[in-house]
């Protein structure tokens, strides 16, 4: 119990950290100095002290979208689990919860959208729409995947049962969903190859676009959603890709920490040596990881 | 049994006196509405006994021969499930139809709609072939003079025709399997299920077919749907709420009821089923992406449910052939309950279509926009109802498609390799078939109710009266109650389990038992989500005051944007319609700009049934060509038709005396 809330309170504090490394990593690529690490902490205290400016064609659902949003990563960071520990609310299948919340937030994110009545950003929530319908599935086969390999049915159990041996027995089967799961930690998060998050006014981008009217402490929420989901998401690669039993609770969790950090640099030298995929071209890359998992699961029944 | 015999007779009377004071309009809908609520009523009361009180109940009249025993009703838990929503939705619709109709009522039309209310409430009530064979026709016969309400148009006369032929062609295949059951032995339900376990493996295979295709055709399964997208927007939009609500679902519940006679479930019959369904999930919510017209639209979403219905009952019969009661359990728990709780969210879906067309004349999604401000009840109602149906927490979608993905997890971590595959392909399409519905109700819910109206119509939209809008706020509460109250709610469904698991009352609780501590837990989950988002508008109040100012869209950069420069609806879908246009088949005609000032440029999508026109079209155009040898019998003369009476005469005699 004291374990799993020090891993929500660890979620709370450290998310913004990621995409300061992400950025600084980008800036190693490019010879930069790059922005501060706590940047996204100094944006988020900014914007929440700012003003707000609503267009007239909005209603409450603008208002609301910022709103259920967070609240919904928020409840989503209770359930992850990280670093061996349980997460804070755990029970069987708690992973279709942990999808459909994200799947909230991102409805009231795109109907804030559409509200708008802009071009942009109703551009950006069909593409959203698109792009998660795909990775959907990718995500549940994957869990399904782990799920099947260690006979539990909980975030926390299937990943407390795995461990180095998981590895040397089924290394090939973990392995393929730890590839699966980038992709949707990649293309949930809006990160190169699917989207570019530092621009977001070209006609091709996505999660930027669609909260453009968005300002002050709502534009707040909607930073800090994000990075909430990044953590998230991110924990549930980690903990497939890492699972580091040492005995001790300190170490497992430092390890998983660790392991957060690497994923951070990871997206950051991905964004820094790719180039956007072409949107024609990102449903192969999401139905591509729909069936890598699938042949995980293959592989595991054989 | 008493009050449900007496809701019955109610209906009945009211609809006939009904059609009766049909001189005076205002007489005639206050008897059939009065009529239709009371009889609901009187008939929802036994129904909770049942489930909540353990109840079974049922009441024989005697009926002469040849039709069978007697006029046998019964009601046992899994009656009363369908019974439940069917009243309610009855009574709330009748409600809204009064006002929503208006001078518009024709003559008849009460007297249409609670006989179809009696006769559903029939279906799922007859214990014997011959009374479940009436109530099932005289429910196709009035749900197609509600369909051909609106006479005048050419659109309604197609649809409720198209409705016709495949309401009996479905009937003749449920004839038929009636047919061959009865000659077992009488025509009494118990009767058949004693029969029906004595069956060769054979014969049950060719029931069970029949029954997929005739049940199916009425539940709207793919490809046997055709007539759904037709008939539903052609009806007033309380009869559609009522037939894409509760009527459909009679399907289901004969299937479920039937299938129970024809002994142990092979296991195939569950492979088939969740085949059917994720077939009908995946086409049904894509074909509803690519619609412009909102009624069209709910009316693919009923597909789509009927598909999620139908991998719940997949995985259960699955279970039960595979010896897994956990798998089968939550797979007929999930299914009964998403049963119930598409008849909540898709009436309160459809109600709310009615609204926009009674407000802004039209529902055609690219001529609406901006209609929350002008109808915000009507818009907020829509907007529970559209979050219930893409199965997101923590409304009541959810926790019915949480039980199947649980019943389908259970099937993966099961050692029977066949419901492992069948748990994984559950589970894939469930989660695709979430995906694309939060996107066609974004859509949806977008384009009717947010940005700009785009046309004056649209802005000139007028808020529905009050006997509209307590219908789908009752419905909208519904919606937030079965998901608060999951928990609760559970334990009810186990005697139905029990009664498609043929009488395993332990098996059914143990499984079911499976799922009280996850729904619990949701429970507290959506309790956190709810306390988090009070406590962040506060804080968001708190940061923000009243410093908030209000300007233009900034979109980019345009001075003066428009209304017309909003994403539509068909833009919306485009890359998700695109993606998957092998299957859809999107026909466009297309005026492209031309010169400087363009003017005169149209694009147009029109998106028909793939088995519509690939299949049944040239089907029935053989058919049809095929009779065309027969024209040579009808000659027009009627000493003519007198000689073939005569001859039919005398056939039959020469049979009977054999």
């Amino acid at each position: 119990m004291f374990l799993s809330l020090t891993n929500v309170v660890l979620a709370l504090l450290a998310a913004p950290l990621l995409l300061g490394v992400i950025n600084r990593t980008k800036a190693f690529f490019a010879g930069r100095r790059g922005q501060p690490l706590l940047q996204a902490y100094y944006d988020l205290a900014k914007l929440l002290r700012k003003d707000a400016v609503y267009s007239r064609t909005t209603t409450w659902v603008f208002r609301a979208g910022p709103v259920v949003g967070l609240a919904c990563a928020l409840t989503a960071a209770a359930l992850a689990p990280l670093g061996g520990a349980r997460g804070l609310i755990s029970f069987p299948c708690d992973l279709i919860l942990l999808a459909y919340l994200f799947g909230v937030m991102r409805f009231f994110t795109v109907v804030a959208a559409l509200d708008t009545g802009s071009s942009f950003e109703g551009m950006g929530a069909s593409r959203e729409v698109q792009f998660s319908a795909l990775a959907e599935p990718a995500l549940l086969l994957g869990l399904a995947v782990v799920a099947r390999l260690t006979g539990e049915l909980s975030l926390s159990g299937m990943f407390a049962a795995l461990s180095p041996a998981a590895y040397a027995a089924s290394g090939p089967v973990l392995a393929l969903v730890g590839v699966s799961f980038l992709v949707v930690v990649l293309a949930e998060n809006s990160r190169i190859p699917v989207d570019d998050p530092n621009t977001h006014l070209e006609l091709t981008m996505i999660h930027e676009v669609m909260v453009l009217d968005h300002s002050g402490p709502d534009f707040a929420f909607i930073l800090y959603g994000a990075a909430l989901k990044l953590w998230v998401l991110g924990s549930l690669l980690v903990n497939v890709v890492l699972p580091v039993r040492t005995g001790s609770a300190a170490l497992d969790l430092a390890a998983a920490l660790a392991g957060m950090l690497c994923l951070a640099v990871l997206v950051g030298v991905i964004e820094s040596c790719m180039a956007r995929v072409r949107l024609l071209r990102v449903p192969q890359l999401l139905v591509g990881a729909v069936v890598v998992s699938g042949l995980a699961f293959v592989l595991l029944l054989r | 049994m008493q009050l449900t015999l007496a809701g019955l007779v109610i209906l009945m009377l009211s609809g006939g006196a009904s059609a009766l004071a049909g001189r005076s309009a205002a007489w005639s809908a206050r008897l059939g509405v009065g009529g239709a609520v009371a009889g609901c009523i009187l008939g929802l009361i036994p129904a909770v006994g049942t489930l909540v009180g353990g109840l079974s109940l049922s009441v024989r009249i005697p009926w002469p021969p040849p039709a069978g025993r007697g006029f046998e009703l019964g009601l046992d838990p899994l009656s009363a499930v369908f019974l439940i929503p069917m009243t309610l939705l009855g009574a709330l619709c009748a409600v809204y139809g009064a006002a929503y109709l208006g001078k518009g009522a024709r003559r008849a039309s009460w007297f249409h709609y609670n006989t179809l209310v009696a006769s559903m409430m029939a279906v799922v009530l007859a214990r014997d072939a011959v009374v479940f064979l009436i109530a099932w026709e005289t429910m196709a016969l009035s749900s197609f003079f509600l369909v051909i309400h609106d006479h005048g148009k050419a659109q309604a006369r197609r649809a409720a025709w198209l409705y016709m032929v495949a309401t009996h062609l479905g009937t003749a295949f449920l004839l038929a399997m009636f047919a061959i059951l009865c000659a077992r032995g009488s025509a009494g339900f118990d009767a058949l299920a004693r029969a029906g376990a004595a069956l060769p493996a054979p014969l049950a295979t060719v029931l069970f077919v029949f029954a997929l295709v005739g049940f199916g055709t009425k539940a709207g399964f793919m490809p046997f749907h055709v007539w759904l997208p037709e008939a539903h927007p052609a009806a007033p939009s309380h009869v559609s709420a009522l037939m894409s609500g509760i009527m459909i679902k009679t399907g289901i519940y004969g299937l479920m009821r039937v299938l129970g006679f024809l002994g142990a479930p092979a296991p195939w019959w569950g492979g088939c089923l969740l085949a059917v369904g994720v077939t009908s999930g995946v086409l049904g919510v894509l074909f509803a992406l690519a619609q412009h017209d909102l009624k069209r639209l709910l009316a693919y979403h009923s597909v789509e449910n009927i598909g999620i219905i139908a991998i719940g009952l997949g995985l259960g019969y699955l279970g039960l052939a595979h010896g897994l009661p956990a798998v089968a359990a939550l797979g007929f728990a999930g299914a009964l309950l998403h049963v119930v709780n598409h008849a909540v969210f898709k009436g309160l879906l459809f109600l709310g279509a009615g609204a926009v067309l009674h407000g802004a004349g039209t529902g055609e999604l690219d001529r609406l926009g901006g209609l929350l401000k002008r109808m915000p009840g009507t818009g907020a109602a829509f907007l529970v109802g559209a979050v219930a149906i893409c199965g997101l927490p923590p409304l009541n979608g959810f926790v019915s498609e949480f039980l199947i993905y649980l019943s389908a997890f259970r099937g993966v971590v099961s050692p029977s390799a066949a419901v492992v595959v069948a748990g994984l392909s559950g589970l894939a399409g469930l989660a695709l078939i979430g995906g694309l519905a939060a996107a066609c109700f974004t859509k949806a819910f977008g384009v009717v109710f947010l940005g700009e109206p785009r046309t004056e119509q649209a802005a000139a939209a007028q808020e529905a009266g009050p006997a509209m809008r307590w219908p789908m706020a009752a419905l909208a509460c519904l919606c937030g109650a079965i998901g608060i109250f999951s928990p609760a709610v559970l334990p009810l469904l186990a005697p139905a389990v029990a009664v498609v698991m043929k009488g395993a009352p332990e098996a059914a609780t143990a499984g079911l038992a499976a799922a009280a501590t996850p729904l619990t837990w949701i429970v507290a989950a959506a309790a956190v989500l709810a306390l988090l988002v009070a406590a962040l508008s506060a804080l968001r109040f708190r940061l923000l005051g009243a410093r908030a100012r209000q300007a233009v869209t900034w979109d980019c950069g345009y001075a003066a944007p428009a209304p017309r420069m909003q994403y539509t609806a068909s833009s919306f879908a485009q890359p998700l319609t695109d993606l998957f246009a092998p299957l859809l088949r999107t026909r466009r005609e297309h005026v492209p700009p031309k010169g400087i000032f363009p003017a005169g440029t149209t694009f147009a999508t029109e998106t028909d049934d793939l088995f519509q026109r690939n299949l049944y079209a040239p089907l029935f155009r053989m058919t049809g060509a095929a009779l065309a040898w027969f024209r040579w019998a009808q000659q027009g003369r009627v000493q003519l038709y007198v000689l073939y009476i005569a001859l039919t005469l005398l056939a039959l005699l020469l049979f009977c005396v054999e």
